[in-house]
C-alpha cells in the first residue's frame, strides 16, 4: 500500500485559487467516500489555507490520478515517508502562516473522522494528531499569542493573573473590540457594562457577552469598580483623560487598572500609563509583543521539528513492517501444509494424532517466532517497494541466518532537545545460529 | 556524619541555582532540574539537621554559624511551597544563591557540624530563635517576591515587548504572595520577640542594638500590613517598603548577631 498527497496550500496558491478548490465538510466527506471508491482509502482536509486530499491503495499511481483529476492543477504532490512527514508538520501548525496555531489540530481531526480510512490512513492520521498534541506539549510553540486581542488578555492576565471574576468595562461597542471581548470572557473575565454612544449596539453586545449597557458618559463612574477597561470607539478625541482616571483611582485603593486601548485615533490619554497601577496599552504595544512572540514561536519551531521528523521515523518504520505480512502470511501457510501432510502420512490412532497436533503446532510456533520478529525488524532498512513480497520466500529456506547488520535508533533527551543517532551494529550470532 | 551532608546539600542548591540561571534563557528542563535540585537539596540539609540535633540532643543551632543554617533551611523550605510551580522559578533565581552564601556562611561560622549543647533550655531556644528565624526567613521570601513585582512591573511599565516570552508571576499574585507571607510571619516575630522580652525581664540582662533593630524591624512589618488594610497601600509602595524591611532583617542576621549571641 502506498500513500499518495496531492494538494494546494497557501505556500504557493493564493486565495482566488484555494477558495476554488476549498470544501465544506460535507463535501469533503462525500469526496473522500467517493475517492475511496469501497476499496481503497481517502482523507480530504480542507481548511481556510489547504486543500490536501491523502489516498491509500495497492497502486499509487492510481490514486494520484484520482487525486489530480479532483484538484485539477495541482500544486504538489508527495508520497509516502513525504506525505506523512507533511501531514505530521501540518497538525504541529508548522506548515501554518502563525507557527503553532492551535486550530489546525482539530481540523485535521475533523477531516480523520470524516474521511473514508482504513489501516493505513487511520494509523497516520492518528499518529500526526498525537505529533501535533506532542510538538504542542514538549515546546512552548503554542503558548504565546499570535493576535493582538489574544496578546491582550495575556497582558491582563499579566497584571491579574487569572481574570476569572475581574471585571471588564468596555467602551465602545464596534467590531473591533469583539474579538478582544471574546478572548478576555474565554479566559474567565466578566463583562461588566459596556458603553456606546448608541445604546442599541450596546444592548446587542450586553445580550452575547452579559454586563449592563451605559452611556458614555457613565464610564468615569463605572471605573471604581472595573479591572480592565477596553477602549474601541471611534471619537476624535479622548474618551478617557489623565484626570479622570486619577479621580477614581482614590475609590480604587490601589487595585491595578488595566487599560486596553484598541481605537486608531487613540481613545485613551497616554498620560494614565504614568499614573501608578495604571498600565494603558494601545495598538501599537499591542503588536510589538505579537511580532515578539511570533519571533518565539519560530524558534520554538525548530524544536518541533525535531519531535516531528521522530514520529515520521515511528510510522515509516511501522509502515515498512506492513510489506513482510503477507511474506509471514505465506511462510505460515507453507510450514502449516508440512506439518498437515506429514501427520497425514503418519498412522496414528485418535489420541496420538490429537497429541501430535499439538506437539507440532508449538514446535512451529517456536521455529518461526524468530524469523517472523526479525523480518519484521529488517523491513524498515529496505527500501519501500523492495520488501519482502509473499511469493520471494515460498519454496525458500526459511532466512534463519543472521542479518549482518542492524539499524539501532538512539535517542537521548538533554536540555528538552532529543538527539537521534543511528548507528550500524552486528546482529547477535547465538539468536541467529548457522545451519 | 554532620559534615558529610553538607557538601551533597551544598551542591544540591548550586546546581539549583545555576540552573535557574539557564532556566531563563531556556525554559523547561533547566526549570525542573532546578526544582529538583532545590527537593533534593532541602532534604539532605533536613537530615543535616537531624543528625546535628540528634548529636547535641538538643537545640544546637544558638550559635551564629548554627543560626545561619536553619535560617537557610527555613528560607528554602518557605520557597518550595510556590518554586515548585513553573511562574514561580524566577524567585529561585533570587532565593537559591542567597541560600548558598549563606549557606556557605553558616559552614565557615562552624554551623553546620556538631556544636555544643546550648546553656539555654531547648523550650527557650525552639521559641525564641526558632521562632524569630522563620520569621526572617518568611521576610526574606517576601523580599524576593516584591523585588520581583518591581522588576514585573517595570517591565509593563516600559511595555517590553518581550513580557510574554519570559513570563513572571502576575503582578496581584506576586502581591498578595508577598502580603500573605508577611502575615504569617509577623506573628512568629511576635512571639519570637515576647518570649526573648519575657527571659530578659525575668533573669536579667542587657538591652542590645539588634533587639532595638529587632523591634524596628517589626515595626516596618506591622505598618505595611496595616497600610494595606487600611490606607490601601498595595503594589509598588507596598513592595518598596518590605524592601526597606529587608534590609534591617539583613542586619539582624548579619551584621549584629555576634554580641547578641554572646550575652
Amino acid at each position: 500500500m502506498s500513500i499518495v498527497l496531492v494538494g494546494i496550500s497557501h505556500h504557493q496558491a493564493p486565495v482566488e485559487l484555494r477558495e476554488r478548490a476549498a470544501l465544506d465538510r460535507t463535501r469533503a466527506a462525500e469526496l473522500a467516500q467517493a475517492l475511496a471508491g469501497g476499496q481503497g482509502e481517502a482523507v480530504c482536509l480542507s481548511t481556510c489555507n489547504r486543500t490536501e486530499l491523502y489516498l491509500a491503495d495497492e497502486s499509487g499511481d492510481a490514486a494520484e490520478e484520482k487525486a489530480e483529476s479532483e484538484l485539477g492543477p495541482a500544486l504538489y504532490r508527495l508520497r509516502d515517508e513525504e506525505a506523512a512527514l507533511h501531514l505530521f508538520r501540518v497538525a504541529a501548525g508548522l506548515d501554518s502562516m502563525i507557527p503553532g496555531e492551535g486550530e489546525i489540530l482539530g481540523q485535521v481531526r475533523v477531516a480523520h473522522e470524516a474521511g473514508a480510512t482504513g489501516p493505513l490512513l487511520d494509523r497516520l492520521f492518528r499518529q500526526a494528531l498525537q505529533a501535533g498534541k506532542k510538538a504542542r506539549s514538549q515546546t512552548a510553540i503554542g503558548e504565546s499569542p499570535a493576535s493582538v486581542s489574544s496578546a491582550a488578555a495575556a497582558l491582563a492576565e499579566q497584571v491579574f493573573g487569572d481574570l476569572e471574576g475581574r471585571t471588564v468595562l468596555v467602551v465602545g461597542a464596534g467590531k473591533v473590540g469583539e474579538a478582544a471581548i471574546r478572548n478576555l470572557v474565554s479566559r474567565g473575565a466578566t463583562i461588566a457594562s459596556v458603553a456606546n454612544r448608541t445604546g442599541e449596539r450596546a444592548e446587542e453586545l450586553t445580550q452575547r457577552f452579559g454586563g449592563e449597557a451605559l452611556s458614555l458618559d457613565r464610564v468615569q463612574d463605572e471605573l471604581v469598580r472595573a479591572d480592565v477597561v477596553l477602549s474601541s470607539t471611534s471619537a476624535p478625541g479622548w474618551v478617557l483623560t489623565r484626570e479622570q482616571v486619577e479621580q477614581a483611582l482614590h475609590a480604587r485603593k490601589g487595585r491595578p487598572l488595566f487599560l486596553i486601548d484598541l481605537a486608531v485615533p487613540r481613545d485613551l490619554d497616554p498620560a494614565i500609563h504614568e499614573l501608578e497601577g495604571c498600565y494603558l496599552y494601545d495598538i501599537d504595544d499591542l503588536e510589538a509583543v505579537v511580532a515578539e512572540t511570533l519571533v518565539g514561536r519560530r524558534r520554538e519551531a525548530e524544536r518541533a521539528e525535531t519531535i516531528v521528523a521522530e514520529e515520521a521515523d515511528r510510522f515509516r518504520a511501522w509502515q515498512a513492517s506492513l510489506d513482510v505480512v503477507p511474506a509471514i502470511t505465506s511462510l505460515r501457510a507453507r510450514a502449516e501444509q508440512i506439518r498437515d501432510a506429514e501427520l497425514r502420512r503418519a498412522k496414528l490412532n485418535d489420541a496420538e494424532r490429537r497429541a501430535a497436533e499439538s506437539v507440532t503446532a508449538a514446535v512451529l510456533n517456536k521455529l518461526l517466532h524468530l524469523p517472523t520478529i526479525r523480518m519484521k525488524q529488517a523491513s524498515p532498512l529496505r527500501p519501500r517497494g523492495r520488501a519482502l513480497k509473499s511469493a520471494s520466500l515460498i519454496g525458500r529456506p526459511l532466512p534463519v541466518q543472521a542479518p549482518t547488520a542492524f539499524v539501532r535508533v538512539r535517542r537521548r533527551r538533554l536540555c528538552g532537545q532529543t538527539r537521534v543517532k543511528r548507528t550500524w551494529c552486528r546482529a547477535d550470532p547465538r539468536r541467529f545460529p548457522r545451519q | 556524619m554532620a559534615e558529610l551532608l553538607f557538601w551533597p546539600a551544598l551542591l544540591a542548591y548550586s546546581e539549583a541555582a545555576v540552573a535557574y540561571l539557564n532556566d531563563v534563557r531556556h525554559p523547561g528542563v533547566a526549570g525542573r532540574l532546578a526544582t529538583w535540585g532545590v527537593r533534593v537539596g532541602w532534604l539532605v540539609q533536613t537530615a543535616l539537621l537531624a543528625v546535628q540535633a540528634t548529636r547535641a540532643n538538643g537545640f544546637p543551632w544558638s550559635t551564629w554559624g548554627g543560626s545561619l543554617n536553619l535560617f537557610v533551611w527555613f528560607v528554602v523550605g518557605a520557597y518550595l511551597i510556590w518554586g515548585c510551580q513553573p511562574r514561580y522559578r524566577l524567585l529561585g533565581l533570587a532565593v537559591l544563591p542567597l541560600a548558598v552564601l549563606l549557606f556557605i556562611l553558616a559552614r565557615v561560622g562552624g554551623g553546620t557540624g556538631v556544636g555544643s549543647r546550648s546553656h539555654y533550655s531547648n523550650l527557650f531556644l525552639v521559641l525564641h530563635v526558632g521562632l524569630v528565624l522563620a520569621a526572617f526567613a518568611g521576610f526574606t521570601l517576601a523580599a524576593a517576591l516584591s523585588a520581583l513585582y518591581l522588576w514585573q512591573e517595570r517591565r509593563l511599565k516600559r511595555r517590553e515587548s518581550s513580557i510574554l516570552r519570559l513570563r513572571a508571576p502576575a503582578l496581584s499574585r506576586l502581591d498578595e504572595v508577598a502580603a500573605r507571607t508577611i502575615a504569617f510571619a509577623l506573628p512568629a516575630l511576635t512571639l519570637g520577640i515576647a518570649v526573648g522580652i519575657a527571659r530578659l525581664r525575668e533573669r536579667g540582662g542587657g538591652f542590645d542594638v539588634l533587639m532595638a533593630v529587632t523591634i524596628v524591624t517589626w515595626t516596618v512589618y506591622a505598618a505595611s500590613l496595616a497600610l494595606r488594610h487600611l490606607a490601601g497601600w498595595r503594589g509598588r509602595r507596598a513592595a518598596y517598603l518590605v524592601l526597606a524591611g529587608f534590609v534591617l532583617v539583613a542586619v539582624v542576621r548579619l551584621a549584629l548577631p555576634v554580641t547578641h549571641f554572646a550575652t
